[in-house]
C-alpha cells in the first residue's frame, strides 16, 4: 500500500505519480483541510503539499506538528516558491532556541 | 517569602530538605537533557536547512519540466501517460529515540526490483520534456524523503526543548529559591525557639537558687 501522499494543485503534482506516490489534486483550502485529516487517519507517513496550498491552511498543518505521523511537509509547486518551508523551519528554530540562530546570517 | 503558611517544626524541615534535593537532582539532570538535545537539535536543522535549499532547487527544475511537458502534450495523453503507474513507494516506519523524543526514520520499498522504473509510459505520444522532468522528480526523491525525516523530527525536538526549558526554569528560579527559603525560615524559627527555652530554663534556675539562698536564711 502507499502511504506516501502529494497534496496540491494538479499541475504541480502530476509528475508524483510516475515515481508510486499519490497524487491528490486539491485546491481549496477546507477541503485540503478535510483531505488532510483522512489522509492522516490512513496512517499515511509522509504527505507533501505545495506551499501555494500551505500557506493558505497554517492552522490545518499546525494540528500534525505535535503527532508523530504524518510529517507534513511544504515543497514548492509550480507557481514557485512561496518561502512558507523555510519559514516553518525558522519557527521551530525560535521555538527551541528562543531566537532564531541560524536563518539570520544572510 | 511564602513563610506564612508554613508552620516551623522539624517535620516540616526535613520535608522542606527532601524536596530541596529532589528539585536540584531534577534540575541537573533536566538541563543536561536539554543541554544534548539542544546540540542534536541544532545539528539537525543545519542539515535540514541545506536540504530544503537543495530541494527547492530540484523541485523548482522538475516543475519547469512538468510544465513545458502539460503544455507541449494534450491533457488526454498525458492522463493516459500517467494512469497506471508502474512503481508504488512503500515507506517502513522506524521510531527512534533521542533522548525520549521519539523521531521517525523512513525506509523506502518499491514495488518493481528496479527504482529507475519510473516510465510507465511508452515514449511515442510524450513530450522529451516530460521524461526529463520525471527523471529529475525522481532522483529528488531520496531528499525528498530525508527532508521529511529531518523536517519532522526538527518539529518534535524543538516542543520538546521547549517543554524542557520551562521545566528547567521553574526549577531554577521558582522551586529552589522557594524550598531554600523556606528551610532558612524553619531552622531560624527553630534556633530561635530553643534560644527562648534555653533563656526560660535558666531564669527558673535563678528562681530556684535565689528561693533555695532565702529559705536557708529563715532557718538560719
Amino acid at each position: 500500500m502507499v502511504n506516501i501522499a502529494v497534496m496540491g494543485d494538479y499541475d504541480s503534482i502530476y509528475g508524483f505519480q510516475a515515481l508510486g506516490i499519490r497524487v491528490c489534486p486539491v485546491t481549496d483550502p477546507e477541503e485540503a483541510a478535510r483531505l488532510l485529516k483522512k489522509l492522516a487517519e490512513e496512517k499515511t507517513a509522509v504527505i507533501y503539499i505545495t506551499e501555494a496550498l500551505a500557506s493558505r491552511m497554517p492552522d490545518a498543518l499546525a494540528a500534525y506538528d505535535s503527532e508523530f505521523l504524518p510529517a507534513v511537509i511544504p515543497i514548492p509547486g509550480i507557481s514557485g516558491n512561496t518561502g512558507i518551508g523555510l519559514a516553518r523551519v525558522r519557527k521551530s528554530v525560535e521555538k527551541a532556541v528562543g531566537t532564531d540562530i541560524i536563518f539570520n546570517e544572510r | 517569602m511564602a513563610s506564612t503558611q508554613i508552620i516551623p517544626t522539624r517535620m516540616e524541615l526535613a520535608k522542606q530538605k527532601r524536596r530541596l534535593a529532589t528539585a536540584m537532582r531534577g534540575h541537573k539532570l533536566l538541563k543536561d537533557k536539554r543541554d544534548e538535545l539542544m546540540r542534536q537539535f541544532l545539528d539537525l536543522v543545519r542539515e535540514n536547512k541545506t536540504l530544503r535549499e537543495s530541494v527547492e532547487e530540484k523541485m523548482r527544475r522538475a516543475n519547469a519540466g512538468f510544465l513545458m511537458a502539460r503544455a507541449a502534450t494534450s491533457d488526454q495523453v498525458l492522463n493516459t501517460a500517467l494512469l497506471a503507474p508502474k512503481q508504488q513507494i512503500y515507506l517502513e516506519t522506524h521510531v527512534k529515540n533521542v533522548m525520549s523524543v521519539e523521531i521517525p526514520e523512513f525506509e523506502k520499498t518499491t514495488r518493481t526490483e528496479n527504482e529507475g522504473d519510473i516510465f510507465s509510459y511508452g515514449f511515442a505520444f510524450t513530450a522529451s520534456e516530460l521524461d526529463d522532468a520525471v527523471s529529475t522528480l525522481s532522483s529528488a526523491l531520496p531528499e525528498l524523503l530525508r527532508l521529511a525525516e529531518v523536517e519532522k523530527s526538527c518539529r518534535l525536538m524543538s516542543e520538546e526543548i521547549e517543554k524542557t526549558r520551562r521545566r528547567v526554569n521553574a526549577l531554577e528560579h521558582q522551586i529552589i529559591p522557594d524550598a531554600q527559603s523556606k528551610i532558612k525560615f524553619i531552622t531560624m524559627k527553630l534556633d530561635e525557639n530553643e534560644r527562648s527555652s534555653q533563656i526560660r530554663l535558666m531564669k527558673i534556675q535563678d528562681m530556684m537558687v535565689a528561693e533555695a539562698i532565702e529559705k536557708a536564711k529563715q532557718r538560719g
